[in-house]
């Protein structure tokens, strides 16, 4: 496998075949964690969900598809026409690019992956907050106040708590002492007669909490999704956005739910480790996890009001977030020198 | 926190007034955030729970709630135990409803062809079911029970048209022994009446229940085939034998 790797065309095809693979099994994924979470959701509500199209509704995305892909390509009069366009595009794109740097995991030598860099959560970081244009964007080129409400909203949002998200995994990399995802997934112990790898919400259980919260509010997952908020802004951003538009922001929200589940596993569950389930199968066991954490927050909480949203974020967070690190700083100073 | 309404003071407090403070909280419910936390876990420890129940929807098309015995369904014009339709032409039904969907036109019942034991049946009985509002006074209305309202709720269809149910889309079918009579004489010499010659005159009419029964009676919905098979009346009788089964 590493000859493939070492070698500059070789290497180059199993890139490209991995993105292929890749694209494939995200946009699989986003459609079956659609069907996970209405049949969730549904449970939750003692309903059985969407069970009509297939065997247990499973093809009830390839059927909300097609309806989709087949709607008028609508954009409203009076609206900025490229932004409009633009806006859903940067969503697909930013909420995509994420995956190339996430690591699925190491199975007999071979890298579910398709980048390794040295600062891959620096870049799921950077292309995240592109999905603050997104929505920003779109709900300025919607030329509605309802999206333009949404879409102010969602700035204010995003950007109170990009900064609890960011801080939260501080201690993480304090720890690892690498930026690099595959190292943080990676890391182990030697404690004693323990020997292996070890995952960090033992070490930094507060960065967890922390992250949870912040994530929810940076996908707009309920009960943070105040740019949507079907009740208030009649879907904020998203309302004038229909047919394949529309599908691209739906994408891109779920993509980037898996990617924060995904995330999480990797930051604060130790990847693809879990005693001997096999890598990858045990990856997709933890996100699956977390998915459904997501879906049960979905199905439990409210909607905060926005100032209730913007308190939690700035005067609980975020100062909780700061203090996780000095402490974090200082034990890691006293234990290791 | 308790949720207890008996310690709740008798005279609540009275809406605050622009600028005036929150009362603070009652003692013993001071703010906290490990009993915000505890909230939010119970919340989540109920959804989970809830989870795990089972589901409760009715899958419609395939499962069905269980109809009330009187329920007011679609309607029916039933029959007599020896074939006879019971409706006599009479006009009530038109008459008590509120909506007026109701068309009845009588004729008169002859020697060569009689359908109901009295003058007069019903040569044409339609119902516009669109109008309908199933409030069941034709049913209170009819002297000799002739129109029901039975369980049967699935009535949509795909044109206005096929919402005047006529006659003989309303008209319950005619008892097996009667049918399977009536099979056997057409094939012999078709009659055109579903009564022999030599009985019809003879035939009492299976009248009416008197004005006292009829209150008490159970709910006169069309029976479920089976039961009508099981309660075989052999029909029509000579008048001897009538009087002992009725």
């Amino acid at each position: 496998m590493n000859e493939i790797y070492n070698d500059p065309i070789g290497h180059w095809i199993v890139v490209v075949v991995a993105i292929a693979l890749l694209l494939f099994v995200v946009l699989t994924a986003t459609a079956y964690t659609v069907w996970f979470e209405r049949v969730a959701l549904g449970r939750i509500q003692r309903r059985p969900g969407p069970n009509r199209v297939g065997p247990f509704g499973l093809l009830q995305l390839a059927a909300d598809g097609v309806k989709l892909a087949f709607k008028e390509s609508f954009v409203p009069a009076n609206t900025d026409k490229i932004l409009f366009v633009l806006a859903p595009t940067i969503a697909v794109a930013a909420a995509f690019l994420s995956w190339a740097v996430i690591p699925i995991g190491l199975w007999y030598n071979v890298q579910y992956w398709i980048a390794d860099l040295n600062i891959g959560i620096l870049l799921i970081f950077a292309f995240s907050s592109l999905n603050v244009y997104a929505i920003v964007l779109g709900g300025y080129a919607s030329n509605n106040k309802y999206s333009m409400l949404g879409g102010l909203r969602s700035a204010a949002q995003l950007i109170s708590y990009e900064m609890a998200l960011g801080l939260s995994l501080v201690p993480t990399f304090m720890i690892v002492g690498s930026l690099r995802l595959r190292d943080i997934a990676e890391y182990s112990v030697h404690w004693g007669f323990y020997n292996g790898p070890i995952p960090l919400i033992l070490l930094t259980p507060l960065g967890f909490v922390i992250y949870v919260i912040a994530a929810t509010a940076e996908t707009n997952r309920a009960p943070f999704d105040l740019p949507e908020a079907e009740q208030e802004l009649i879907g904020g951003f998203l309302t004038e956005y229909s047919g394949l538009k529309f599908v691209m922001y739906y994408l891109a929200e779920y993509v980037n739910m898996i990617t924060v589940s995904a995330l999480a596993a990797l930051l604060f569950f130790g990847g693809w480790y879990l005693w001997f389930v096999p890598p990858v199968l045990a990856f997709f066991i933890k996100v699956v996890l977390f998915l459904f954490l997501y879906i049960w927050l979905r199905g439990t909480f409210p909607r905060l009001r926005y100032d209730t949203l913007m308190r939690l974020g700035w005067k609980v967070l975020l100062p909780l977030a700061i203090v996780n690190v000095i402490v974090t700083g200082v034990i890691l100073v006293a234990t290791q020198g | 926190m308790p949720d207890d309404v008996d310690n709740q003071p008798e005279h609540p407090t009275p809406l605050r007034r622009p600028g005036e403070r929150v009362p603070p909280k009652p003692e013993g419910e001071k703010p906290s955030v490990m009993g915000d936390v505890a909230a939010l876990a119970g919340g989540l420890k109920t959804t989970l729970s809830e989870f795990f129940k089972p589901v409760v929807t009715t899958e419609y098309p395939e499962d069905k709630t269980v109809r009330a015995e009187r329920y007011r369904g679609r309607h029916y014009l039933r029959r007599y135990d020896n074939g006879l339709e019971r409706c006599i032409g009479c006009e009530l039904c038109a008459a008590a409803c509120p909506v007026g969907c109701i068309l009845v036109i009588a004729a008169e019942n002859t020697e060569e062809k009689r359908v109901s034991p009295g003058e007069r049946y019903a040569k044409t009985y339609e119902i516009n079911m669109l109008r309908c509002i199933f409030c069941g006074y034709c049913e209170d209305a009819c002297p000799v029970q002739a129109i029901v309202l039975g369980p049967e709720y699935e009535l949509s269809d795909t044109s206005r048209e096929k919402f005047i149910f006529t006659k003989e889309k309303l008209l319950e079918p005619l008892p097996p022994d009667v049918e399977a009579r009536l099979k056997a004489d057409t094939a012999s010499a078709p009659h055109p009446s579903p009564l022999p010659e030599e009985e019809r005159g003879t035939t009492p009419h299976p009248s009416p229940l008197p004005k006292g029964e009829r209150g008490t009676t159970p709910h006169p919905s069309p029976l479920p085939e089976g039961e009508r098979g099981t309660t075989p009346h052999p029909s029509p009788l000579p008048e001897g034998e009538r009087e002992n089964n009725s």
